[in-house]
């Protein structure tokens, strides 16, 4: 590896890396007694409940049909009785509509094949998989959760040329894509094969971050059997796992904005919805269960679960060892992106790679000093935009110059708040600004 | 903030090591007033929290201190330091507002208002005990510009200055901090290493002096000193690396830091050769402050997927 690694070229950060579960094999959590499904886990409109109060369902059971074109069906994750259907607080604190199913036993579907051999052949033509993917309700598990059919249906008038899967994993503390691409890695590989079928192209590029070496090796070696399909290392820095920065870092072009990565000529998927899309497609499998990574310093036991959709947060923190005394926050998410939860009582969603306990000391915010103009927050931003300036347009409430600054194209990765000596909640007040700026947008329509 | 502190040591150390107890003398008493006036007038004037934790108030002492001369009397300092905070720095709300750089409001309120005591520049002789009654000479940059002023040629002023050598060591007249060089190329490396700044504004000031005072020299050495001499004497390395690079009063990209480091560059020659003063640096930056929120208006960072490259 002696030629100089790819990354995107403007800006970006290197925060601490901490990932403490990059060598913990997954474990497969136990059921818990109770679980909680979200009808909205996916960006669009939320899902319609098919079962009632009373019903008895199965593992993989629909419960909720998704409606419309962007929007994603919801699988029952275990079996056993539907004891409610009503809204519940979710990880973002607003109420949500869900339904509750206490766990009896472990009865799954009958099409669904449990045994866990690898099932290389495609049979399906495109059509069907397609069919397949948007019935099993998968939706990108980088995070986001955008319904993965969608993405797979492209507009007449464009063409797919590469397509590109997401194996970065740049957040601090997460391994489960990790994890994943190591233990279940031929899986991964006939899921991109089964999606290279349908966007009908010969090329995939898995870019992988270079502090994940034993999984750059591992695919390399596997991915002679797997034609099409190259492995690519990647310079370590934050947010490479965005799309637009990871398009940017593989193939050279940037996505224009307010675009998507098609407009280009890409796809971009992640490495855990390939392996989903495996699991539907060959298995019969809708999306139950994921990966997801119990971390943080203070954690006895950090740990990677396979975790059926819906178990509360609770039940995987007390898996890994329970809940520090001296917590100050829990994240739902990365360091970076995530979100703090309010109560452990939230469920796992489809799109939760990481839960994160951090100690009090750590989530304290410092003193906001004033802006001393240091330029770092613009030298570092990976959009190209003016932090420093976006803040003080939202205080005083200029929308409109706050469009004309771009600030739209801001990918939220706040790099900005981290990087800022003088302790500035920049994201915090972009984030605010889009939200106006969004507004003023829908209004002149 | 403390970053700026440290790589600013070697120069200090270079002061008093040429100048002796008039540096120390001079530095103590901006830095001391400095940060009491910030203090006093944030605590008892504004009524406000005082932020003289952040550090500025000692740079903007001791980047002042650095451009005084040795014997100059501690009386007029403490009006110096009153002007730069209160005037340069907290009449227009505290740190990260202050459209001009703090410091040198303070050099130009004394130089203007007090220029005799502002023109007699003690000779770096290593460490003296004399303090406002040093023996004094011109500096080079007065001499050049003097002797031009009375018909001289350049070769033959040159006999008078000092070598390159002692240019770049810091044996000649001039500021306590401006003297020594290889002091400020020190804190350059320091700042640079450490990044707390980037290259644009130091190089593309020095670049543009080089090449504007060599197109001069070119055309005619006999009445234009050489780029070498223009860039060890006077303030042009102190002014470039820890003057021009004060990040409230600079650029935010790249791009407008290169073109505000070109115009100082340029008004800097200009003033020297042209104007009247022998030295320009110090309204070269001031003027190029004023300009900022221009340049930050005008020149915005490349935007992610702006021009569409297919490679």
């Amino acid at each position: 590896m002696s030629k100089m690694l790819k990354t995107f070229r403007k800006g970006g950060i290197h925060p601490p890396e901490y990932k403490l579960t990059g060598k913990n094999p997954v474990k497969i959590l136990p059921l818990p007694e109770k679980v909680t499904i979200l009808l909205s886990q996916h960006i669009g409109v939320p899902a319609i409940p098919v079962v009632n109060k009373g019903d008895t369902v199965k593992v993989g059971q629909l419960i909720a049909q998704g409606r419309g074109f962007v929007s994603a069906s919801i699988h029952s994750s275990v079996s056993g009785k539907v004891v409610k259907i009503d809204s519940i607080p979710d990880h973002t604190g607003y109420k949500k509509p869900a339904i509750v199913i206490e766990v009896e036993g472990d009865e799954w579907e009958e099409n669904i094949i449990k045994s866990t051999d690898l099932r290389k052949d495609i049979t399906l033509s495109k059509d069907e998989i397609l069919e397949k993917i948007r019935e099993s309700g998968i939706v990108g598990l980088g995070g986001a959760a955008f319904p993965s059919h969608v993405k797979l249906i492209l507009p007449k008038n464009k063409k797919a040329e590469t397509l590109i899967i997401n194996g970065v994993e740049c957040e601090p503390y997460l391994t489960s894509d990790h994890r994943l691409m190591l233990e279940y890695g031929e899986e991964m590989m006939v899921g991109i094969h089964i999606l290279m079928k349908v966007l009908n192209i010969r090329k995939a590029i898995i870019g992988i971050e270079n502090n994940k070496a034993d999984a750059v090796c591992f695919l390399k070696d596997i991915s002679s059997k797997f034609p099409g399909i190259e492995v690519y290392p990647l310079k370590v820095k934050y947010p490479q796992g965005s799309e637009k920065q990871l398009i940017e870092a593989l193939t050279g072009r940037e996505v224009p904005s307010r675009k998507l990565p098609i407009d280009v000529g890409v796809i971009v998927h992640n490495v855990s919805t390939a392996y989903a899309v495996y699991e539907a497609v060959q298995k019969n499998k809708p999306l139950i269960n994921r990966i997801v990574t119990v971390s943080g310093k203070s954690l006895k036991n950090p740990s990677n679960f396979v975790v059926r959709i819906g178990t509360p947060v609770r039940f995987l923190i007390e898996a890994a060892g329970g809940l520090p005394e001296n917590t100050g926050k829990v994240i739902s998410g990365g360091l970076m992106m995530g979100k703090t939860i309010n109560s452990l009582d939230v469920p796992v969603i489809k799109g939760m790679s990481g839960i994160l306990v951090l100690p009090e000391d750590e989530t304290k915010r410092k003193s906001i000093e004033p802006c001393i103009r240091c330029s770092k927050c613009v030298t570092i931003c990976p959009m190209g935009l003016e932090p420093y300036l976006l803040m003080p347009l939202t205080q005083n409430g200029s929308f409109y110059r706050l469009e004309k600054q771009m600030v739209l194209d801001c990918i939220e990765c706040g790099s900005c708040s981290y990087i800022c000596p003088s302790n500035r909640p920049l994201l915090d007040f972009i984030r605010l600004g889009k939200t106006e700026v969004t507004k003023l947008i829908n209004e002149r329509k | 903030m403390y970053g700026v502190i440290i790589a600013l040591i070697p120069a200090v150390l270079a002061s008093i090591l040429y100048f002796g107890w008039g540096a120390v003398i001079v530095i103590s008493a901006a830095v001391f007033s400095s940060v009491l006036f910030e203090f006093l007038i944030q605590k008892f004037l504004l009524c406000k929290k005082t932020t003289i934790h952040d550090g500025s108030a000692i740079i903007t002492g001791l980047l002042l201190s650095l451009c005084l001369p040795s014997n100059f009397p501690v009386w007029l300092i403490i009006p110096g330091s009153l002007f730069a905070i209160g005037v340069g720095k907290l009449s227009f709300g505290a740190l990260g507002n202050n459209p001009f750089n703090p410091a040198l409001i303070g050099r130009v309120f004394l130089f203007i208002s007090f220029p005799a005591k502002m023109a007699s520049w003690p000779d770096a002789q290593g460490f003296q005990t004399q303090y406002v009654d040093a023996n004094t000479g011109a500096t080079p940059l007065s001499i050049i510009k003097e002797g031009l002023g009375k018909g001289d040629s350049i070769s033959h002023l040159m006999d008078k200055i000092p070598t390159y050598q002692q240019l770049f060591f810091g044996n000649m007249g001039g500021s306590i901090g401006e003297v020594a060089a290889i002091a400020l190329i020190l804190g350059l490396a320091y700042m640079l290493l450490r990044k707390i700044i980037t290259w644009h504004i130091p190089v593309s000031i020095i670049f543009t002096v080089v090449i504007f005072t060599g197109i001069l020299w070119l055309i005619n050495p006999e009445q234009n000193a050489d780029p070498l001499f223009h860039i060890l004497s006077g303030g042009i390395l102190l002014g470039a690396i820890f003057m021009a690079t004060d990040y409230v009063t600079s650029p935010m990209t790249g791009k407008g830091m290169i073109l505000y480091g070109i115009c100082i560059g340029i008004l800097t020659v200009v003033i020297r050769r042209f104007g009247s003063y022998p030295e320009g640096v110090q309204f070269a930056i001031l003027i190029m402050n004023g300009f900022v929120p221009l340049i930050n208006y005008y020149i915005k960072p490349k935007r992610f997927g702006e021009e569409v490259t297919n490679g």
